[in-house]
Formats: structure tokens, sequence, C-alpha cells
């Protein structure tokens, strides 16, 4: 699937609407003609090399930045205008996390809650990141993990329509990693609608409906996971034990070669193992293309 | 720019009232500053100790019936208050900008001015607090006179006007700093030399015209002036360079600082570090 045409309209009725959107630093052209389109209710990750441009994407949808040329529209508003209604429908976690803080979990979620106007129980959302235990704990005296889900915590407490997630598990272990994950698909059994950028692709995959791949500030591709860059079409790698011998045989058709392996080995075909290329070989081969 | 249909706000309750959320943000930087023992020992108990010890230290008359210690505690209520507005507000909102807090706080629907109230909020307490605490040693250990009838009331103004000027003045310093520590590392230096030549640790007709004349610039030395004029009997207002207490003239100085501050606040303020475009 390609990349929106810049000659299509705005979607008022998308979550967000992105075209031709342009924005430089000085000389750097962080981000070079991008269209995207995020339905409602979906999660959709922008992968992306550092410096492709995606945090600066994210955070003029955010209102956090201005934009050289294009049209944006969020939840069917333009990000520069940024009316407090608009943001009270946004959660927000930036890559950088907000800063330290004298006040326990709690009273920062309390204090979060205040600025909206059908806040989440903040004790229920203490509960839900897996923060209850710390919720005397003040904010400078938590682990970098448990940083990371105290700022999901405030991103959340707002009861968000759309919750932009910037690399949200940095510095996670894998347990921690998980237990995110099924925070996320708890949220879009609610019907969020998120915008997540990350590093890991197991987490795209394991958490996205769709995926896009930014490299120079461009969109270069946009699919749903198993199917980005012709992944479901791409050659099988077939590999066996053969006369002692490892043998690989890249194949597009591995059934086929599958039941001829069958005529020459009697029982089980020794050592065998069919791989289709991962979200991260696709991934790699995409961006290296691009530079 | 193309126009489209706008399916927007349509929350159903309607966002938090501005007292409500005024209440909020008073009631997280009351926490912020005084849980903080870094800032509660800086701001609140060295001008404390100053007082003690100089109290102690410098025990002599300037004129009959005269001591020191009077002028010192007018001094040192000014340098208090300057910790509290300008200081305070300089490195912690320079810190909460480097460290992400106020980005944070602008991605949510908070508004922008009930940050303010709350940072003023914080600033009156702490004024509060500094000038009970000093007048309390002043009165109880050197047997200094509370103000009396009509001084009360210079005594409020001085430290009201001086208050808001220097919080204005200390909110659009912190966004020439990088992050709290470069703006601790700049604005504490330039507020111990404000103290020495504004006449708060020594007197001020001792000081070097030419330093005098640079004092007068700042609000310090205005409202050190503004308190002598409280603790010090009238005849004292010979020893000032005007021959007198100069109030009208203290009015006019801080509240040209008020706007000026006000000017620059609206000009410099930032939400987020100067790398955001």
């Amino acid at each position: 699937m390609l990349p929106a045409q810049s000659g299509a309209p705005l979607d008022a009725d998308a979550a967000i609407s992105i075209r031709g959107l342009v924005k430089r630093y000085g000389d750097f052209v962080a981000v070079d003609g991008l269209d995207l389109d995020i339905r409602r209710g979906e999660i959709f990750a922008l992968l992306g090399p550092n410096g492709a441009g995606k945090t600066t994407t994210v955070e003029i949808c955010e209102g956090y930045r201005s934009r050289d040329a294009g049209e944006v529209r969020v939840l069917g508003e333009d990000p520069a205008d940024g009316a407090r209604s608009w943001k009270a429908q946004l959660g927000i976690v930036l890559q950088s996390g907000a800063g330290e803080s004298q006040l326990t979990t709690r009273e920062m979620l309390i204090a979060q809650a205040s600025y909206y106007a059908d806040p989440q129980d903040p004790d229920e959302v203490l509960e839900l990141v897996g923060l209850t235990e710390k919720a005397g704990v003040r904010g400078k005296a938590l682990s970098g993990g448990q940083r990371r889900r105290l700022d999901v915590a405030l991103g959340i407490v707002g009861r968000p329509t759309l919750l932009f997630l910037d690399e949200p598990t940095t510095g996670f272990d894998p347990e921690a990693r998980r237990q995110f994950w099924s925070l996320i698909r708890s949220l879009r059994e609610l019907g969020t609608t998120m915008l997540l950028t990350t590093h890991y692709l197991d987490e795209a995959e394991a958490l996205a409906d769709r995926v896009g791949v930014i490299t120079r500030g461009k969109l270069v591709e946009v699919a749903v996971p198993s199917l980005l860059g012709g992944r479901e079409t791409a050659p099988a790698v077939v590999s066996w034990t053969e006369d002692g011998a490892r043998r690989t045989e890249a194949t597009a058709t591995p059934t086929a070669l599958l039941r001829e392996l069958g005529t020459r080995f009697p029982g089980e075909i020794p050592d065998l193992a069919v791989a289709r290329p991962t979200l991260e070989d696709v991934y790699l081969q995409m961006i290296g293309e691009a530079r | 720019m193309t126009t489209t249909t706008t399916s927007s706000a349509a929350t159903a309750r309607p966002l938090p009232s501005l007292p409500t959320v005024y209440r909020s943000r008073a009631s997280v930087e009351l926490k912020e500053f005084f849980r903080q023992r870094e800032s509660v020992v800086f701001t609140l108990m060295l001008p404390v100790l100053l007082l003690v010890v100089f109290g102690a230290v410098l025990d002599y008359e300037l004129a009959d019936g005269v001591s020191f210690t009077q002028y010192f505690t007018a001094g040192i209520i000014a340098a208090g208050i300057l910790g509290a507005s300008l200081q305070n507000m300089a490195i912690s909102i320079a810190t909460e900008r480097s460290d992400g807090t106020l980005k944070s706080l602008a991605g949510t629907p908070m508004p922008k001015s009930a940050y303010f109230v709350g940072k003023v909020v914080q600033v009156l307490a702490v004024t509060v607090a500094i000038i009970v605490v000093l007048l309390f040693i002043a009165v109880v250990f050197y047997g200094i006179e509370l103000p009396s009838g009509a001084d009360w009331l210079t005594f409020a103004w001085v430290a009201a006007l001086g208050a808001a000027a220097c919080t204005l003045l200390g909110i659009a310093l912190s966004s020439l700093a990088k992050n709290g520590r470069s703006a601790s590392a700049t604005v504490t230096p330039f507020a111990l030399l404000l103290q020495f030549i504004s006449g708060v640790f020594f007197q001020f007709e001792q000081i070097p015209t030419w330093m005098q004349t640079v004092a007068a610039f700042f609000p310090l030395k205005w409202m050190a002036q503004g308190f002598r004029s409280v603790f010090l009997p009238d005849v004292m207002a010979a020893a000032e360079p005007a021959d007198s207490w100069e109030l009208g003239r203290t009015a006019l100085v801080l509240g040209a600082w008020c706007i000026a501050g006000l000017l620059l606040c609206v000009a410099t303020f930032r939400w987020q570090d100067r790398s955001a475009g």
C-alpha cells in the first residue's frame, strides 16, 4: 500500500490526517512532504531510524512545533490552534517524559486529573499501570521503568480519545514491556486511538494495526505489520540437514520444496526450519535502500 | 487553508473552572517548594542564619540608640524577599523548562494562567514565611521594635511591590538560562552582588557612589531603603543619598520594574527548551 498522495484531500473523520507536511531546521529538512492518515480506533506505529523525522512529526501533531508547509488535522482541528477543549481529548507521553517532582505518584495524578473534564479515578489508573504500591512514593524516587509507567498514567488519566506514545518502553526490561503491551491492548478495547513511535519492531508487530516506515522525513511505506515490504510474498528460507551438512534454500514456493524433501527423507526432515523475513529484516532492508 | 468540517471538542462535560485548576496548581507549587530541602534551606534558612550571625557579631550603634541590627533587619528582609521571588523563580522555572515539566504541562488542557497563579501563590507563601521568621528573630533576640501605625502600611506595600517586581524579573531571567543549574550559577552571584551594593550587609552611604548608582537601577536597593524607613527613626533619613527616605521614588522604581518585568516575561517566556521550533 502506498502512502496517500498529496493531491488527496484531508480526511476530516480520521484521528490524524496529514498532507504534504514539511518541517525544516535551518538547512536540514526534518520532514519532507509527508502524507499520513490514521483512522479512529487504530494503533499506528511509526518506525524509522533516529533523525528520520518521527518525533518532529508527532510533536507537530501534538501542537508543540510549528510547520513550514502542509496541512494537518488532529481530531478534526489544526494543532497550531491548540484550544483547551482540543487538548482535553489528547493524551501525550513525551519521549523525554515529565520532570522531577517532590510530589508523590498519586498526588501527581490527582493534579493532572484536575485539568480534565472527565478524568479517570487516579487510583484506578495507578492500578492499571501497576504502580499502586508506589502511590505514596515521590516521583524522584521511582526507577526508570516505574517513571515511564507514571508518564503513561499521566497521559491516560484524562481519558484521551487519541494517545501519543513516543518511545514509551525505552529502558523497560522484557517483563515490564509485556505488561505495558497488555495495558495498551486494554486501552484499545476502550476505543482509544494511538500513535506510537518505537525502535522495537517486535513491539510494533505485537501492538500495531498498521505500521509506517519513515526515513529522511518521508513515509516510504504504510502497511499492516505482516504485509510490510511484501513480507508475505518474500522468498521463504528453508533449511535442513542433509549428509551431515546444513543446507539452506530461498524459495518462492516453500511447500513444493517441502514435498520434494519429503520424498527424499523417509521420516522427519532433519532439523527442518522454514522462515519468512522478520519485520526487522524487511525494515532494515527498507531503511537501507532509502539511504 | 482549506477548512474541513470540525468534529471538534464535543466533550460532554465542561472543562474544570479556573478557580479549581488554580487551587490545584497552588497546592502543587507549595508542595514542590516546602518539600525540597535545598530550596527551604537556601531560600528560608540562609537569611535567618545571616540575621542571627550578623545580629550577634555586628553589635554596634550607628547613631544614638540606633543599632546596626535595625539597619540589617531592613536589609535582610529585602534580601529574603529577593530570594523568595527573583532567585526562586529564575531557578525553579529554568529547571522545569529544561527537565520537561513545562512541556508536559503545555500538552494538557491546563489553562496557562494557572501555572503562573501557582507560582505567585508559592512566592507569596514563602515571602510571608520569611518575613514572619525574620521579624520574630529580630524582635525576640535583638529587641527590634515592630513597625507601628502607618509604618505597617509602608512595610506592606514595599514588600508586595518588591516581591511582584522581583517575581516578574525572575520569570524573565529563567528564559536566559539553559537549565536550573546554570540559572543557579548565574542568578546566585548576581543576587549576592546586588546585596553587597544595595545596602544589605553594609551601610549604603559607605558604598562608592558609582556602585550606589548601579544599585539604584535594581529593585533591591529601593526595597532595603523602604524597609529602613520602617525600622529606623526618621533622623536616619539624613544618611540616605537624597537625605530622605524617597518613598515616592521607591514606589515609582518598583512599579516600573513590575511593568518592565511583565513585558520581558510576555516577550521571552517559553514552554519548551530553545531547541524546539
